[in-house]
């Protein structure tokens, strides 16, 4: 599948251009509040007509302004999770899952109706009205409802928005498994680095209605002239690493990737698991020396590659140890301190307890 | 109570067949009507919305006096319906419900459009994402969760079509057995000396009738609201 979008819509005062094209997987259209992510989705979606452009999945033309071809949604095949699940209120559980199906029931490819109700763990809501549901339960209805009308292309639009952390983190699992095991390529919209990292395949980063970058999570996580656009505070590296092994008697595991030895707090996950593991900037430290007598258990030799900062208090850097790209912030008095530049050979420091379950998302299994 | 003579049976029987065939053969075009209303965007709106609510605001005896220029035996409409379909609405009971139901549509088309305008249009969308054509996602979202409101049209409907006179009266006139309705009779016998008693017993009647259409919509109303709980 590949979904190739080129338009030019104008809304009010605010324009949004953006051409890109997604690969299959999931592709998560990133950025902050009002930069055009929900107003982009409708567009593929049909419930917005684009001034002028194109947008086809496969060569298919869903609407192209210029040849005057628009396809009416119903006609897309494509899925649509909305942020508020928009559950139909006057049918149960299972009838809300039905209702797409309905609709694909020609189809030669459609999917058994258990094994959805089984891979979301809805099973005992069927009988339930949604207005009885929790949030994440009405999330979960509505991803199954999706899915059961058989789409070619799935777009979610902050389908966790909504939920409190807790609730997020029941939702995850079954997105991951959807990635992992369906191979349904899916459009996510988000603005939380911490899902874009765990789920996505490749990031379209929008701001200000505009398309600023197009790439993998490494390569746009690691790129520091970006920070700006995707937020300082939860800015940082994104590493593959697999799990080692676990150390029972310090309730720790050890993932491997190509710094080193990454280890963290006992995660729930097999010996050879494949993990992305994100490193906040600010939770990485630097030295000039090894430290001889740290408490932080990760510490990665490496180069310094980059550097970055606006004259404030805070420099941006970008180190390679290995191969693999970690970001730290540190303070411009630091950077004076320890006389750091380009080049200069530095050992960077990690404490274990600022890396959680929520730093580390499923990786793709090979 | 004295037993009811079979003039009255005839005139209550009379008024309960109008007010039904008025409010059910004018209900699609209500519902038509208030989704024109709510959801349409075409010219003349203004002037669609003002016609369907001059009969709320108009003497009903203009009313009725218009459809009997536009059905009546000469009239516009009414002369080609008899010739060419074979419909006659002057001075039959058929008339009467046409009366009834053009006196009860603006009440039908308001409470229809009030409850169409409370439908999540996001829960349209939604279904139209799921496959479903326009057509199928107003039959299987839209119409159900506008139940409510549709009820509600129809008691209002009909209510306004069990007591309705004036335009009734001037249309189709008052025949015994074909076009008496009960507010009819009730006119009827309150002009003629001695008919004090049958006029407060068709009273009492027609107080009973509409109550019984008041509780039994509300109790309807109260199983829809349970259920979309449920």
């Amino acid at each position: 599948m590949s979904l190739a979008v080129d338009i030019h819509h104008r809304l009010g005062g605010f324009t949004l251009q953006a051409q890109f094209k997604c690969q299959p997987g999931i592709t998560a259209l990133f950025g902050r509040s009002g930069t055009g992510k929900t107003t982009l989705i409708n567009l593929i979606a049909g419930l917005l007509r684009p001034q002028q452009g194109r947008i086809s999945i496969d060569g298919r033309v869903l609407v192209d302004t210029e040849q005057r071809v628009f396809v009416a949604p119903h006609r897309r095949r494509i899925g649509y999770v909305f942020q508020e699940a928009r559950l139909f209120p006057h049918l149960n559980v299972r009838h809300n899952l039905l209702y797409g199906r309905f609709f694909a029931r020609h189809r030669a490819d459609r999917i058994a109706f258990d094994h959805v109700v089984d891979l979301l763990g809805i099973a005992p809501l069927l009988p339930r009205r949604p207005a009885n549901l929790s949030g994440g339960e009405k999330q979960r209805v509505a991803i199954g409802r999706a899915l059961l009308s058989r789409p070619d292309l799935l777009l979610m639009d902050e389908p966790l928005a909504s939920l409190d952390a807790a609730r997020k983190e029941e939702i995850l699992p079954y997105l991951e498994k959807l990635r992992d095991e369906w191979r349904l390529p899916i459009v996510y919209v988000s603005h939380a680095i911490p899902e874009v990292t765990r789920l996505a395949d490749s990031v379209v980063l929008l701001s200000d209605g505009k398309v600023q970058a197009v790439g993998s999570v490494a390569e746009l996580s690691g790129r520091l002239d970006l920070f700006p656009l995707t937020g300082r505070y939860e800015a940082g590296a994104v590493l593959d690493a697999q799990v080692a092994r676990h150390d029972e008697a310090y309730g720790l595991t050890v993932l491997h990737c190509a710094a080193g030895e990454i280890l963290v707090p006992r995660q729930p996950r097999a010996i050879g698991e494949r993990l992305r593991v994100r490193i906040r900037a600010r939770d990485v430290t630097l030295s000039l020396e090894r430290p001889q007598q740290s408490s932080a258990l990760n510490i990665f030799p490496g180069t310094i590659a980059e550097m970055a900062g606006d004259g404030g208090p805070q420099v941006e850097i970008r180190l390679d140890c290995n191969g693999a790209i970690l970001l730290a912030r540190i303070t411009r008095l630091s950077v004076e301190r320890l006389g750091l530049r380009p080049g200069l050979a530095v050992h960077a420091q990690i404490k274990s307890v600022a890396l959680d379950g929520g730093s580390l998302g499923s990786a793709r299994q090979r | 109570m004295l037993p009811l003579s079979p003039e009255e049976i005839t005139a209550i029987l009379l008024s309960l067949k109008v007010a039904s065939v008025a409010t059910l053969g004018s209900l699609p075009v209500a519902i038509l009507v208030a989704w024109l209303l709510a959801r349409g965007r075409f010219p003349g709106k203004l002037a669609l919305d003002t016609l369907v609510h001059l009969p709320l605001v108009m003497p009903p005896v203009v009313t009725g006096y218009l459809l009997l220029l536009l059905f009546g035996r000469k009239g516009l409409l009414g002369g080609f319906l008899a010739e060419h379909l074979g419909i006659v609405f002057a001075f039959r009971w058929t008339g009467a419900a046409l009366a009834c139901a053009v006196m009860g549509f603006p009440l039908m088309v308001r409470a229809i459009r009030l409850s169409l305008e409370a439908v999540d249009a996001k829960l349209e969308e939604a279904a139209g994402t799921l496959g479903a054509a326009p057509v199928f996602v107003f039959l299987t979202v839209t119409l159900p969760l506008m139940l409510p409101g549709i009820l509600v049209g129809i008691v209002l409907g009909f209510a306004r079509a069990f007591g309705e006179f004036g335009a009734t009266i001037t249309f189709v006139s008052n025949i015994p057995g074909e076009t008496q309705t009960l507010p009819t009779a009730i006119y009827a016998f309150t002009q003629v000396p001695g008919g004090d008693a049958q006029a407060l017993r068709l009273t009492a009647i027609s107080v009973a009738i509409a109550a019984a259409a008041l509780i039994a919509s509300e109790l309807l109303a109260r199983r829809i609201a349970k259920r979309a709980q449920a």
